[in-house]
């Protein structure tokens, strides 16, 4: 089973059954994909000022690639939003973990932080966006910004459950058995912990694309929300299609490198 | 010595701890924007923020007072997290039952997932305008995903034997999804209604900043073009006061089904 397919799939475990399985689904791309092209250029049922055809898909794409558009080529507004979503998820995830792990170790901090946490906690990350460009402009750091407060929420409260999580048995043997601080909180607190402050990076993550393609597509000199909201206001649906490829496959590789990075950093688990 | 304390504080503590936390985080706020360093307009003090809320309440900002804001994007998100789990939830649970639908939808569905809601926004105003159409498919875009992914595991989580147990009774599919699927999974349903509220709530902020002419999404934006930085704190104060509104009401229907169940 990939990890893409939902959880709780269909098993199939004989060879006939993974055949049909593979053949239906490939079947129904396929099938979508011919009506795709059918609906938008042979019969003309959909209108292509409303919905671009796989040949327009395919010239914008060819457009942004080698000449450009909304002051760059795809590769460099790629790059741009990239950039950005590493910048903020590495200040968050940097700041996160830390302070979950703190409130994890310690209830007194817990109990300090927490009220603090919970005014902000509600607010979704892209109602910060206004808020960032008031004090910050249309640049990188508003974006940064934005995409810390959305982040970072999930950073600290997943690095706090997975703490929480773990079985009192476990940290009372490794205090009966005098671990020193450090060697408590790197062999005991943080593996127990891994794999729910690995979900709470993905989340994270997913949230970092979410509020970055909002932030840009509000307000942006550079980078793929740009590209949308350029594309929306030409009225160019051909390359609001790509600039929607282009962040749904940037997303799908950035979580497919994170994933990698759990699989090394928990060997332990089987994967 | 490792002095991670597994037992909880005692309730004195943790309250006054927590009042500590939460006059220092005031405390440093007031303070920043009271020290002159950064400018007033910029940095309100929480009471000021406060005063434009209550303001807000009777008075006209972008059009409307707050309350009319938030009953326009109640409107709108009442209709897209509907739209959302009316198509979701049999979908999945229908998924659940038939293989061949799974090995349809799928593959469609996990190459959709990775396009964030907001991106939907362009097409979402060409195809449905800017009133309530457009923001709704983004709200239905947010909400969706996780409607169908829970009920879809709560339907595979069905122990089997119930649904052959129907099946050898001659119940038609029909029956067999609303009377068996629906009712044993509906534990995973709310689940994933709760988490596709948050998230609808979410796409709504989001689609309220870009393609709105109304809303508290579009009041902040607004509030944001006229440097009015207590208009956009107020608007943030009343998203997340809703938010977490939704979320309890949600939160209350899930105990309450859990505990009808007894699993709770």
């Amino acid at each position: 089973m990939t990890p893409s397919t939902l959880p709780g799939a269909h098993s199939s475990s004989t060879l006939p059954a993974r055949l049909t399985r593979r053949f239906l689904g490939t079947g129904s791309v396929l099938v979508l994909l011919a009506a795709w092209a059918v609906l938008t250029m042979v019969t003309d049922t959909i209108s292509t000022s409303r919905f671009p055809s796989p040949l327009q898909f395919w010239q914008s794409t060819k457009q942004i690639v080698t000449v450009g558009y909304a002051d760059g080529t795809l590769v460099g507004h790629a790059l741009h939003s990239t950039r950005l979503v590493v910048l903020g998820f590495a200040v968050a995830a940097g700041i996160g973990v830390p302070l979950g792990l703190l409130m994890g170790w310690s209830r007194r901090a817990e109990a300090l932080i927490n009220p603090a946490f919970l005014v902000i906690r509600p607010v979704p990350p892209l109602a910060w966006i206004p808020l960032a460009i008031l004090w910050l402009g249309l640049g990188d750091a508003a974006k940064i910004m934005v995409i810390f407060f959305a982040a970072f929420v999930p950073a600290v409260i997943n690095t706090l459950s997975g703490i929480r999580a773990i079985e009192p048995p476990i940290i009372e043997a490794a205090r009966m058995l005098g671990t020193g601080r450090w060697r408590f909180l790197s062999e005991v607190l943080l593996p127990a912990a891994a794999p729910m402050i690995f979900t709470g990076l993905r989340l994270a993550l997913q949230a970092a694309w979410t509020t970055l393609v909002a932030a840009e597509l509000v307000g942006a000199l550079a980078g793929l929300g740009r590209v949308l909201n350029m594309a929306q206001q030409d009225i160019y649906p051909a390359m609001v299609m790509v600039g929607m490829a282009a962040v749904g496959v940037l997303g799908w590789a950035t979580t497919r490198l994170l994933a990698e990075v759990e699989r090394r950093a928990m060997p332990w688990l089987a994967h | 010595m490792a002095n991670t304390s597994q037992r909880p504080l005692s309730k004195l503590e943790a309250l006054i701890l927590g009042v500590i936390g939460l006059a220092g985080f005031l405390g440093i706020w007031l303070a920043a924007s009271m020290s002159g360093y950064v400018p007033r307009q910029f940095l309100p003090t929480p009471f000021e923020v406060l005063a434009r809320a209550t303001y807000l309440l009777t008075a006209p900002f972008a059009g409307a007072t707050l309350p009319m804001h938030l009953a326009r994007s109640l409107e709108r998100y009442a209709y897209g997290v509907a739209l959302a789990a009316s198509i979701g939830v049999p979908l999945g649970l229908a998924m659940g039952l038939y293989r061949w639908l799974d090995d349809i939808v799928t593959p469609v569905f996990d190459g959709l997932r990775f396009i964030a809601p907001i991106a939907w926004v362009p097409f979402a105003a060409l195809w449905f305008g800017t009133g309530i159409g457009g923001p709704i498919m983004i709200i239905f875009s947010g909400a969706f995903p996780p409607c169908l992914i829970n009920a879809y595991r709560g339907a595979r989580f069905v122990d089997q034997r119930y649904i052959e147990a129907a099946q050898m009774l001659g119940t038609n599919s029909l029956r067999t999804i609303t009377e068996v699927l629906l009712p044993a999974s509906l534990p995973s349903i709310i689940a994933g209604l709760r988490v596709g509220a948050g998230l609808g709530w979410q796409s709504l902020v989001g689609a309220e900043l870009i393609v709105a002419s109304a809303g508290v999404g579009y009041m902040i934006v607004q509030g944001q073009s006229n440097i009015s930085t207590p208009t956009v704190m107020a608007g943030m104060l009343a998203i997340g006061l809703v938010g977490l509104l939704i979320d309890v009401a949600l939160r209350q229907m899930e105990v309450l089904v859990r505990r009808a169940r007894g699993l709770a």
